[in-house]
């Protein structure tokens, strides 16, 4: 297998670049300058047969064409949306993500953003470690358990959201493409309506082109000033500079960010907002989870340059 | 509780009866002179409140009941003696640590807590102190508000939630909130207690140390008393291991507090999230500069929805007592 040529597109995790190292030819992206890097693809095209992508950097159809023998693209991420899959399927390259795996540290994560949120965590433990409490009492919160979560996107990562907070005794409704016949929760077949009857909306789908700013300003008005939002999806499923003038203008109690429009930048004026919970896209970052999918990574490769099927194919 | 020695009288509450009514029931309000938070609004109606900092001790000879409010003030056999009528001590607290419950029984003086006006804010707290550490949520925070993560990329992995082995402490009201939320999120859950709860799903262990050898996490939140000053020691910090973390809601002193903060800047144990502290507000400032410790002012009760239950509790106990009905919440001992 060394002398099949894998590219990985940008720094991701020292277990899979180690081991993509030891098992193939592995050829780093962002070694290269990026002056250099249309002769650097000439160069190796004919090695190259497997790219492994990630949630941050993607690949686009003039990365695709310049490697004629691709032959798979395996993300280190469930989402593929910055992976042009219409033009791998013309060109028959498969492509896999990271599916199942990183469900619950996602779901774990929205929310531990509700309640940081909610009840302020973060704003907390600053107002301990500025030494004020020896001047007062830091004030209220808001309760978490049994308010009304509303889940834009009932898939593996929004059921397991809905699972966690049921168990705060919360009522769970929740919008998707399709309803789920099997799922005990209230349904609404538009956005707006979910946020109008939730106070916490959290963002859970995947991105395509009918999600991007899904929650736009009427939703961010429909969720209203007492609600919060909470994104563990992608930043573009926000209207992100509508966000924030809500957030700025008080339309909007709060929001808990894991995802951005354009990471790593944040947007300046949320850095200085009390009510909102900012983390650098963290969402699946735990060594256990990013073990399982370094190993459903190569566990794609190894099946696909074996001739085996594909443990977790997209196409 | 004396005021130190100036001619100031102690500032006074922002909400008594004043005179009040003289036909509604005399209750006494008990608290630390710093304590001038406003009192639940809606006892004026029910009772003829009487501040003991401000108030004459003529009145206080015939008062059969007292109300502790704010930061627990102590409850000790010289308090008790300048109430001889005195029948039933209602606190604003579930924890009754400040409170000499031997001695209120032998002077016939009933006691009555919280009850569960806040078991489900506290779980949630726990919960969130707990994702916070292992998922480094408010240090993440930071850095990005540092400007951190375009100048110095990704932040570093923390430690998956789900399928943690979660040894609860006390498995009351609060704790056995604490358990139905995290078994949610796929915990392995166990616990300790003074008294085994065969028809709970959980594994017991008799004692913190074997809870502590069979968990990743420990989640303090029972009754702090004899048995349970400092049950988390060294020991337990040593058998729970340097990726353990320690999450405490009940009360300071069930950590051994100098002995964390060793463990913790020694690297032996994984991380800690502290809702209380022996000597509050004070809190060591070797956790301050800590990424792996989140700090709160004993703020997991402070909800608008808590506050309000526990004015309910705190009026249906009184009202319980002055008709001669069965009392809300008593603690039993």
């Amino acid at each position: 297998m060394e002398s099949i040529g894998v590219l990985l597109m940008c720094p991701m995790y020292s277990y899979l670049e180690q081991e993509l190292q030891s098992r193939f030819n592995l050829f780093k992206l962002w070694q290269q300058p990026p002056s250099k890097i249309t002769e650097f693809l000439k160069s190796n095209q004919r090695t190259i047969k497997a790219v492994v992508s990630n949630a941050r950097v993607g690949v686009d159809a003039q990365l695709i064409d310049s490697l004629p023998n691709l032959e798979i693209v395996a993300s280190f991420s469930v989402g593929f949306d910055k992976i042009d899959l219409k033009r791998c399927e013309e060109k028959g390259i498969r492509v896999t993500n990271t599916p199942d795996v990183l469900t619950d540290d996602v779901a774990d994560l929205g929310i531990a953003l509700i309640l940081a949120v909610l009840r302020k965590i973060c704003p907390c433990d600053g107002f301990v470690r500025s030494g004020k409490w020896k001047d007062g009492d830091f004030g209220l919160s808001t309760k978490f358990s049994s308010k009304p979560v509303g889940i834009v996107g009932l898939g593996r990562i929004g059921s397991a959201i809905a699972k966690r907070a049921q168990a705060f005794g919360c009522s769970i409704s929740y919008h998707s493409r399709t309803q789920k016949p099997l799922k005990p929760y209230k349904y609404y077949d538009n956005i707006v309506d979910l946020a109008k009857n939730c106070s916490i909306l959290v963002v859970a789908c995947s991105l395509t082109d009918e999600t991007r700013h899904i929650v736009n300003r009427e939703v961010i008005d429909a969720l209203g000033p007492r609600g919060i939002l909470i994104n563990v999806g992608r930043g573009a499923h926000v209207d992100e500079p509508e966000l924030v003038s809500a957030l700025l203008e008080g339309r909007l109690a709060g929001a808990g960010l894991d995802v951005y429009e354009d990471e790593p930048e944040v947007p300046e004026p949320l850095l200085r907002l009390d009510n909102v919970v900012l983390l650098p896209h963290v969402g699946s970052d735990t060594v256990e989870t990013c073990n399982a999918m370094a190993d459903l990574v190569l566990a794609n490769l190894e099946a696909h340059f074996n001739s085996r099927p594909l443990p977790t194919p997209v196409i | 509780m004396a005021v130190t020695g100036t001619n100031q009288s102690p500032p006074a509450l922002s909400a008594t009866a004043h005179d009040g009514d003289d036909s509604l029931p005399v209750v006494l309000i008990h608290r630390f002179p710093t304590f001038t938070g406003s009192l639940f609004p809606s006892l004026p109606t029910h009772f003829r409140l009487l501040d003991l900092l401000t108030t004459d001790a003529s009145n206080l000879q015939s008062a059969t009941a007292i109300l502790c409010v704010g930061p627990p003030p102590p409850v000790t056999p010289e308090f008790l003696d300048r109430f001889p009528s005195l029948k039933i001590v209602v606190c604003s607290s579930v924890g009754v640590d400040h409170v000499d419950l031997p001695e209120c029984r032998r002077r016939g003086i009933v006691v009555t807590n919280a009850g569960s006006a806040f078991a489900e804010d506290v779980a949630d707290y726990a919960v969130a102190l707990l994702i916070d550490v292992l998922r480094r949520v408010s240090a993440a925070d930071r850095y990005v508000r540092a400007g951190s993560w375009p100048v110095k990329g990704d932040y570093p992995l923390g430690s998956k939630v789900s399928g943690k082995r979660v040894g609860i402490l006390g498995l009351g009201r609060i704790g056995s909130a604490i358990a139905t939320r995290l078994a949610a999120f796929g915990c392995q859950i166990r616990y300790s207690s003074r008294k085994e709860k065969p028809s709970l799903p959980f594994a017991f262990y008799k004692t913190a140390l074997d809870l502590a050898a069979n968990s990743d996490v420990l989640i303090a939140c029972c009754a702090l008393t004899d048995e349970t000053f400092h049950v988390i020691n060294g020991e337990v910090m040593t058998v729970l291991g340097k990726r353990g973390v320690i999450i405490n809601v009940g009360r300071g002193s069930l950590v051994d507090e100098k002995e964390l903060v060793e463990f913790l800047l020694r690297g032996d144990l994984g991380g800690a999230g502290l809702d209380v502290f022996e000597d509050e507000p004070h809190v060591p400032k070797e956790l301050f500069a800590l990424d792996n410790v989140v700090l709160s002012p004993h703020s997991a009760v402070v909800t608008p929805e808590s506050i309000g239950t526990l004015q309910d509790v705190v009026i249906g106990n009184l009202k319980a007592f002055f008709a001669g009905q069965p009392l809300i919440s008593p603690v039993i001992d």
